[in-house]
């Protein structure tokens, strides 16, 4: 149920080219051959009472409300289930379905609670609502019969409630869990009269539930509802949003009493999502209000000192003063700043500008610095743009899905359930992990191709792929001489026909069957339509940038580029990635890409800024970490980012920020890397914020406030008045007046504005002159760069590889109900499904080494060691291990090393040789850590 | 019943993995298992959804929808009795009346290791009214027919 009640044909829109007119209570009407009785009565003007029907889930026709009667037809049917034909005249209120109705509705009511008055969906309950419609009067058949009032109620999930006994069976759970989730984890049990809902005769918790929220959503009644419902009542206003977890970026409709969030639910028309959400988007947001949010700036000379409290002007003077004596002692370029990839695009626009402007220097980075600079780099050097071909909706076109190191199911969950949709529907998967992730089989999906690969040989595997398209003659020769550059391609297919990339040669590295990787190759090239999907298990390697041009290759000369369907999609980790890229985020680039050594981009921005800007390419955070070990970095501002937890060599970072003189942090808790800070400013949450978040399909959404800045400030604010302070004065009214100075300078955004987004929803750049409601698939006509470039990408294996002493290969990756550092999930219910991290070890690995299930063991690396507790999994196959890097205590980054793309210093966290030994005792020390940020104030 | 099999999850994994992997064949894959366990224990939904790529919620839908299949062990002696119309019509109402009465059970419960359903067509209309016996149909039954059969099931099994 929603409060904001976006209208509701019914059953979904039907597709079909052709069309039919019909006659609805003697209105005509004009609707594509397939539309059902239902759809064409609503669009008429007419909305016939239905409770088993909804427009986002197929037509089921079990509650016999919506009976109709259609002139030279007998009887009366299901206008859900009726597909109209032409000719038809429909009659949607007659005496004989006004009175089938009333009865129908007469036996719902015989067994179901007359408690309206106390029922948490008193005045959003479409059962309610239908009794309305139907003018039910009284219930003949009294209340003492058989019925299902004293059914129980499941209390398990921690974020909604089951309760049976209001239950009208009508399947619209089911068929969500079914239809939009993809999960399968709701059935009806029983027959006849026994029939109930159920998670497959379990409780939710211990179902296959994933906690999506479909099912809440769906139900038309209070049987699934939110606690927060339940506990705070039906809200009474709605501000439209976007979430700030991943890179999908969902629209949500934040519902609200006063200014008390009382639930989240995603938006119909959002283009990124289309009414789902998962766990973490729906559930997964109070963290907002959790006790341990600082709200007040804090300062502190040492950091072996206490915090101690100040006002905004002493933390930004403090601040301010600070840095320009470092400036002063150690040389401009002693200082630096790394933005965020959780925060706004206006926010991350400001601190590039603080940087660049008033501390004088370019030395300026990101967290994409360390999970998809590749991408950028890659797609650049082979289309000539920074960021994925696709929207999300193109998967819908595809027929084979080649997803690599990704997995969507836990990281992109809501992507994912569109991706089985299409699955579901015939298209074909091959997956290229080291892990069987859960694509690779679970209910109703079978990848046609696991290439099971060791880690760090992926560029290995995608050359096969290329070899057989080039000597099996599967180019497609004539989308290769249009639209690309034909000296580049005679090198690479020369170079991938070498007997080096054949699938044979690779076997021997990869591990891969040559067989399978042959038959692979022919059924990408064979598509017709083949996209590929890809996360950071692409990226996070010491060939990163080498691997995205080699999936551009073959995505190149299969012609699998520039129109629905295909293309080449990094799913963004975060919710912001694309756009803090976008934001001139980069040390070497100013917004929208552009070098910074290019003049006439630099004067632009000169002009615009009143400020000198440096030419030369600032420092990556490496760099800045590398350059404090030697003294000549001295000052970082860190914008919402913790990267003593997230960046590898944990030992490494630690070093290096306890070596600066001054670390500024912003954020919303007192994280890891904020125990190695002089200044903390307090940020505010996504539900705070006013701007906008870039999504991995290049779709800027709105993020709106839905309560005042906790903190008193917007985060761009801060930035503002400590530019200020700095001696570069900084001023905005609003957000949308730093969009607009986006927009200004930056080509690709130069048609975006608040009120243009307020006005359409959403749109994804370039979006400009040419294309003033923006870009849903790029390089239709021509790439960007003119003509598409082939990239030579030798297989380079890494220098870390399983040794004697370290024999065994660990990857890294998420969970569905945590999100990367957990610094927000760890503090909501989401800890009832994932409370610690676990090492995924197969039980070979495990035998030989008197390891057991839910045992300590000790991870050891060549540069650290950290503890956690082992699971014995056939996830992972012999020879490599596996875990998650969502609570500090387990120090997954204590044990990654320094390693890192060739090209743009991407942490190859995705390849560590490291050696698993039992132990006996917990981390007691370590995992007390967690909760010590905290306590860290006093 | 004939013997069966005790439950084993490789036993079981043996019997699914001799039929296609297809999620139509949900019911089948029900069936072998309890012709070879004699019902479908809990732990076999697990097993079944593995194997067919299905959820377990969705095995569990289709084995608590259908009475034939048994989410419990069976009893020694299962007594069907047809209760559909063609059997009505030609005497199953005193046949099932004369088995209460002579057994002291009424139809769906079981006593003494004998269980007594009903059922709703077995598939031998010309030869009613019709009953089974541990699986074995019987035709023009009386109370004497089908009680013989009950004595040489409890005979086979002593």
């Amino acid at each position: 149920m929603t409060l904001l009640h976006e209208p509701d044909y019914g059953t979904p829109a039907a597709l079909s080219l052709a069309r039919v007119e019909v006659v609805v209570d003697g209105v005509p009407v004009t609707v594509p051959a397939g539309t059902s009785v239902m759809r064409a009565a609503a669009e008429a003007g007419f909305d016939v009472p239905k409770l088993c029907a909804t427009d986002s889930l197929q037509p089921f026709g079990s509650c016999r409300l919506c009976v109709v009667e259609i002139d030279g037809k007998k009887g009366t049917p299901a206008s859900c289930t009726t597909p109209c034909e032409p000719g038809m005249v429909v009659r949607t209120q007659t005496p004989r379905v006004t009175e089938l109705r009333r009865n129908v509705m007469e036996l719902y009511i015989s067994d179901h609670p007359l408690d309206c008055l106390t029922c948490p969906a008193n005045g959003d309950c479409e059962l309610q609502d239908m009794a309305g419609v139907v003018g039910l009067r009284e219930v003949r058949y009294g209340y003492d019969g058989a019925n299902h009032l004293d059914a129980p109620t499941d209390d398990s999930n921690p974020y909604f409630s089951f309760d049976e006994s209001k239950c009208i069976a009508c399947s619209r759970c089911v068929r969500a869990c079914d239809e939009i989730q993809g999960t399968f984890a709701l059935t009806i049990v029983g027959r006849g009269f026994d029939s109930k809902v159920s998670p497959g005769g379990t409780s939710f918790m211990d179902s296959e539930c994933v906690s999506c929220g479909a099912c809440v959503q769906a139900c038309p009644t209070a049987t699934l509802e939110e606690k927060s419902v339940i506990d705070l009542g039906i809200p009474t206003r709605t501000v439209l949003t976007t979430c700030a977890y991943c890179g999908v970026g969902c629209s949500f409709k934040a519902e609200l009493r006063g200014d008390e969030l009382v639930r989240m639910v995603p938006a119909k028309d959002g283009g990124a999502n289309e009414g789902h959400s998962c766990v973490k988007g729906r559930f997964a947001w109070g963290y907002a209000t959790h006790p341990d949010r600082v709200l007040t700036p804090l300062i502190r000379d040492a950091i072996t000192e206490p915090w101690r409290e100040a006002s905004w002007e002493e933390a930004i003077g403090h601040a301010a003063t600070r840095i320009r004596d470092i400036q002063t002692r150690y040389g401009v370029d002693s200082v630096g700043g790394i933005t965020s990839s959780r925060c706004t695009n206006e926010e991350v626009f400001v601190v590039q500008k603080m940087v660049r402007a008033a501390f004088g220097t370019n030395n300026v980075d990101t967290c994409a610095r360390v999970c998809h600079s590749p991408t950028g780099y890659g797609l650049k050097q082979t289309f000539g743009a920074s960021a994925g071909t696709q929207d999300f909706k193109s998967v819908e076109s595809a027929d084979v899905i080649l997803v690599i190191g990704a997995n969507p199911t836990d990281a992109h969950p809501v992507f994912a359930s569109r991706m089985k949709r299409r699955l579901r529907d015939g298209a074909r998967l091959i997956i290229v992990d080291p892990r069987r992730i859960d694509l690779v089989r679970s209910a109703h999906i079978t990848a046609d191709h696991h290439l099971q690969l060791q880690p760090g040989t992926n560029v290995a595997v995608v050359n096969a792929l290329g070899h057989v398209i080039a000597t099996e003659g599967l180019i497609d020769r004539d989308f290769v001489a249009q639209r690309c550059d034909l000296a580049s391609f005679a090198a690479w297919e020369a170079f991938i026909s070498l007997p080096e990339n054949s699938p044979e040669a690779v076997e021997a590295v990869s591990g891969v069957p040559a067989e399978e990787l042959r038959a692979a190759a022919r059924l990408y090239a064979a598509g017709p339509n083949s996209a590929v999907y890809y996360g950071l298990g692409v990226t996070e390697h010491s060939q990163g940038s080498t691997m995205v041009m080699a999936m551009a290759n073959i995505a190149m000369a299969t012609g699998n580029i520039g129109r629905d369907g295909v293309g080449i999609n990094p799913l963004r980790g975060q919710n912001n990635v694309q756009g803090s890229c976008d934001m001139g985020s980069f040390p070497h680039e100013l917004p929208g890409y552009r070098h910074v050594s290019d003049d006439a981009v630099r004067e632009q921005f000169e002009v615009l800024w009143g400020a000198d800007l440096r030419g030369d390419p600032g420092m990556r955070i490496p760099n800045m970490l590398d350059a404090a070990l030697t003294g000549q970095f001295r000052a970082l501002f860190v914008q919402g980012e913790d990267i003593a937890q997230s960046d590898p060599n944990t030992q490494h970072v630690q070093r290096a920020l306890e070596a600066m003189d001054l670390v500024i942090v912003q954020d919303l808790f007192l994280n890891e890397t904020a125990r190695y800070a002089h200044v903390f400013l307090p940020g505010t949450s996504f539900l705070e914020k006013d701007g906008t978040f870039t999504n991995a399909e290049r779709r800027i959404n709105r993020v709106r406030p839905v309560m005042a800045a906790k903190t008193g400030k917007q985060e761009w604010e801060i930035i503002c008045d400590l530019s200020t302070a700095l001696g570069y004065p900084m001023a905005y009214d609003s957000s949308s007046e730093i969009m607009d100075e986006v927009a200004a300078l930056t080509p690709t955004f130069a048609g975006v504005s608040f009120a243009l987004l307020d006005e359409v929803g959403s749109v994804q750049w370039p979006c400009n002159a040419e294309h003033p409601l923006g870009t849903p698939i790029m390089h239709v006509d021509g790439f960007v760069r003119g003509k598409g470039a082939f990239q030579i990408t030798a297989f380079v294996p890494t220098d870390e590889r399983s040794t004697r002493r370290y024999p065994l290969l660990l990857t890294t990756g998420r969970i569905l109900s945590q999100y990367n550092v957990g610094a927000q999930t760890r503090r909501t219910a989401n800890v009832a499904w994932h409370d610690e991290d676990l090492l995924d070890i197969h039980e070979s690995d495990a035998e030989a080494r008197g390891i057991t299930d839910g045992g300590w063991v000790t991870i050891a690396s060549r540069v650290g060691t950290t503890v956690m507790r082992a699971q014995i999994s056939d996830r992972v196959p012999p020879g490599v291990v596996y875990t998650t890097f969502h609570f500090p205590g387990s120090g997954a980054n204590v044990i990654t090393t320094e390693y890192s793309d060739w090209a743009t210093n991407c942490p190859e966290y995705k390849v560590t040789a490291v050696e698993i030994t039992p132990t006996l005792r917990g981390p007691d020390a370590l995992l007390a850590s967690a909760e010590a940020d905290a306590g860290a104030l006093a | 019943m004939t013997s069966h099999q005790a439950w084993s999850v490789e036993a079981a994994t043996v019997i699914l993995q001799a039929m296609p992997a297809e999620e139509r064949l949900m019911l089948p894959a029900l069936q072998r298992i309890q012709a070879v366990f004699g019902w479908v224990p809990d732990e076999s939904v697990p097993v079944i959804a593995r194997e067919l790529n299905v959820s377990r919620a969705e095995v569990v839908g289709v084995l608590t929808y259908y009475h034939d299949l048994r989410q419990s062990p069976p009893p020694p002696v299962a007594v069907q009795v047809c209760v559909s119309e063609a059997c009505q019509a030609v005497g199953a109402r005193p046949l099932a009346a004369s088995l209460e009465a002579v057994y002291g059970v009424p139809l769906g419960e079981t006593r003494d290791g004998v269980e007594f359903a009903k059922v709703y067509c077995l598939g031998n209309c010309a030869l009613g009214p019709a009953a089974m016996v541990n699986g074995r149909l019987l035709g023009r039954c009386d109370v004497e027919r089908v009680g013989a059969a009950i004595a040489q099931a409890q005979s086979v099994l002593a």
